[in-house]
């Protein structure tokens, strides 16, 4: 990794606003973020878990000689050149907090890389599950545009590697459940008006029955945290990536008509419970001198809620959405160089949520 | 109906649970359901389908097929990785893209029950499956080259070798 881009690098992970985290894009008052991952490899080479390390660098190696054949053009954006197993475990992990990496791909073993967009808007991460997984964020439900630039970058690392793809099933993979086109197309929506409804279960169960899967904010085992799911095709062969992606488009649709539909009912005959509680989780956040995480991340779901109803003046979505990545453990240990305990990192979050508010005059 | 557990607020969330085969069910108010801990949303809601764990079920079935011990018995194995089905089936995970070609057979089925389907009807790459047809077409060119060469029908080798030359220069014309 050169020197300027391990200080690009070291820029991103202190800073909490990602522009794909904006608040900018259709139905961005639902819709957080979309994004869209293929997964490709390179033919008659193991896929990663059966790689030495020997082996992994290589294939890291001619991934970023085609990157740099490609240039930065190529990925809409400047991008920056990365080694996992040079980075301390605590930056892995904030990349994790920050959804750039996969958690499995934070385990820093050598080999494993990352090219990244210095906007954070689209990244490829080299030998996680397979050789190469490009991935597009985008603010809000914009699916389409995410496909078009995913495939795009996909198009000039095929005209510089040779790709693993049978005429038949498709681009090939390690895992059968990617074969076909190596497409996982996601959602990232905030329910909190179908959650104090008590009617989330109801409408992802029914977006399950479709197909589509649903995980929490941050993957398996996270569901409901903050009133946040991602939700995602599971099947990759037998249908075109278009098709994949209005399917999930369409669905998400119908997700956010029926959350809107609650917000509405709330404000109409609610409107004092529900600016009661939007100005108490305020009030804690823009107060508290201990904040846990989970506190944290409930709170931030009950803002949220009051600046998409518009009810907060002085404050924007990406405003309130940026506490979602300052309060997480790794990244409060990374702002203040540090290793805390949990106490103290309780302390250093709430003075770091009650500074950015302050910022933001709140 | 109040809650079962303050005895104050009414009882909004009526927890059924099975406990040793018998229905027990359970009546609290939504603070102290929370408290509780039996409200997680994996409670709440239980994904009905998902393609990993549907993999694995048919994995399971087809290890349960596979011969356990003789010789012969983990079938054949890939060339490039070493890979056999059953290091397949136990992992959930190919060891390379020729694995797709050796275990055709049996991951045919296995694309179908999570798929639907067996047939990729989406992008193609514009270089590789260029790139791959050619390949095929030379490795049967070279099959045929060396069963004519053993049968001493040296008009055909000479034609052969001709083609093969064409689509090895069509190779080196498609660079990677």
């Amino acid at each position: 990794m050169t020197r300027r881009h391990a200080d690009a690098l070291q820029a991103i992970l202190r800073n909490s606003s990602s522009p794909w985290m904006d608040g900018s894009g259709e139905l961005g008052s639902v819709v957080i973020s979309s994004r869209v991952r293929l997964a490709r490899n390179l033919e008659d080479v193991p896929f990663p878990h059966l790689l030495s390390e020997n082996d992994a660098s290589s294939v890291l190696k001619k991934v970023l000689q085609a990157a740099d054949s490609i240039g930065d053009k190529g990925f809409g954006g400047p991008v920056i050149q990365v080694s996992l197993n040079e980075l301390s475990p605590l930056d892995c992990q904030v990349l994790v907090e920050k959804h750039l990496i996969s958690p499995q791909h934070a385990e820093g073993k050598a080999g494993k890389g990352l090219l990244l967009r210095r906007d954070e808007a689209a990244a490829i991460m080299v030998n996680e599950e397979d050789h190469l997984r490009v991935q597009v964020l985008r603010s809000g439900l914009e699916l389409e545009e995410a496909w078009v630039l995913a495939s795009g970058i996909d198009d000039l690392f095929e005209q510089n590697l040779d790709y693993a793809y049978d005429e038949r099933i498709g681009y090939l993979t390690s895992c059968p459940t990617n074969v076909g086109t190596g497409i996982r197309a996601s959602v990232m929506v905030h329910l909190p008006a179908l959650a104090v409804a008590n009617e989330t279960s109801r409408v992802l169960t029914a977006v399950n029955k479709v197909g589509l899967v649903v995980r929490g904010l941050y993957g398996e085992g996270t569901e409901g945290q903050g009133n946040v799911f991602q939700i995602s095709n599971q099947i990759t062969l037998g249908q075109t990536e278009k098709e994949i992606i209005e399917n999930l488009s369409l669905v998400v649709r119908q997700v956010v008509t029926e959350e809107i539909k609650v917000r509405e009912m709330l404000f109409k005959n609610h409107r004092i419970e529900v600016e009661d509680r939007v100005f108490r989780a305020l009030g804690i956040l823009s107060n508290a001198r201990k904040l846990t995480s989970d506190e944290a991340i409930k709170l931030w779901s009950d803002l949220r809620l009051g600046v998409e109803l518009g009810m907060v003046p002085g404050l924007e979505i990406k405003d309130v959405n940026e506490i979602l990545v300052l309060s997480r453990p790794n990244f409060v240990q990374k702002y203040f160089g540090a290793a805390l305990t949990a106490n103290e990192r309780d302390v250093r979050r709430a003075e770091l949520v009650r500074k950015h508010l302050a910022s933001r005059g709140v | 109906m109040l809650c079962e557990e303050c005895g104050k607020a009414q009882a909004t969330v009526h927890i059924e649970r099975i406990i040793n085969g018998r229905k027990m069910t359970t009546n609290l108010c939504r603070d102290c359901a929370q408290r509780s801990g039996l409200m997680t949303l994996g409670v709440l809601f239980q994904p009905s389908f998902s393609i990993n764990s549907l993999m694995s079920a048919f994995l399971g079935s087809q290890i349960e097929a596979l011969p356990s011990t003789g010789p012969g018995a983990d079938g054949p194995r890939c060339p490039v990785c070493g890979m056999s089905y059953r290091d397949f089936a136990r992992a959930g995970r190919l060891g390379c893209s020729r694995c797709y070609e050796v275990f055709e057979d049996r991951l045919e089925p296995l694309l179908r029950r999570i798929h639907g389907s067996d047939t990729h009807v989406g992008k193609a790459p514009a270089g590789t499956g260029e790139r791959a047809r050619i390949r095929r077409q030379l490795e049967t060119l070279k099959r045929q080259l060396s069963k004519v060469v053993a049968e001493e029908a040296y008009e055909e080798a000479a034609e052969l070798r001709d083609k093969i030359k064409e689509f090895e220069a069509k190779l080196r014309g498609n660079p990677a």
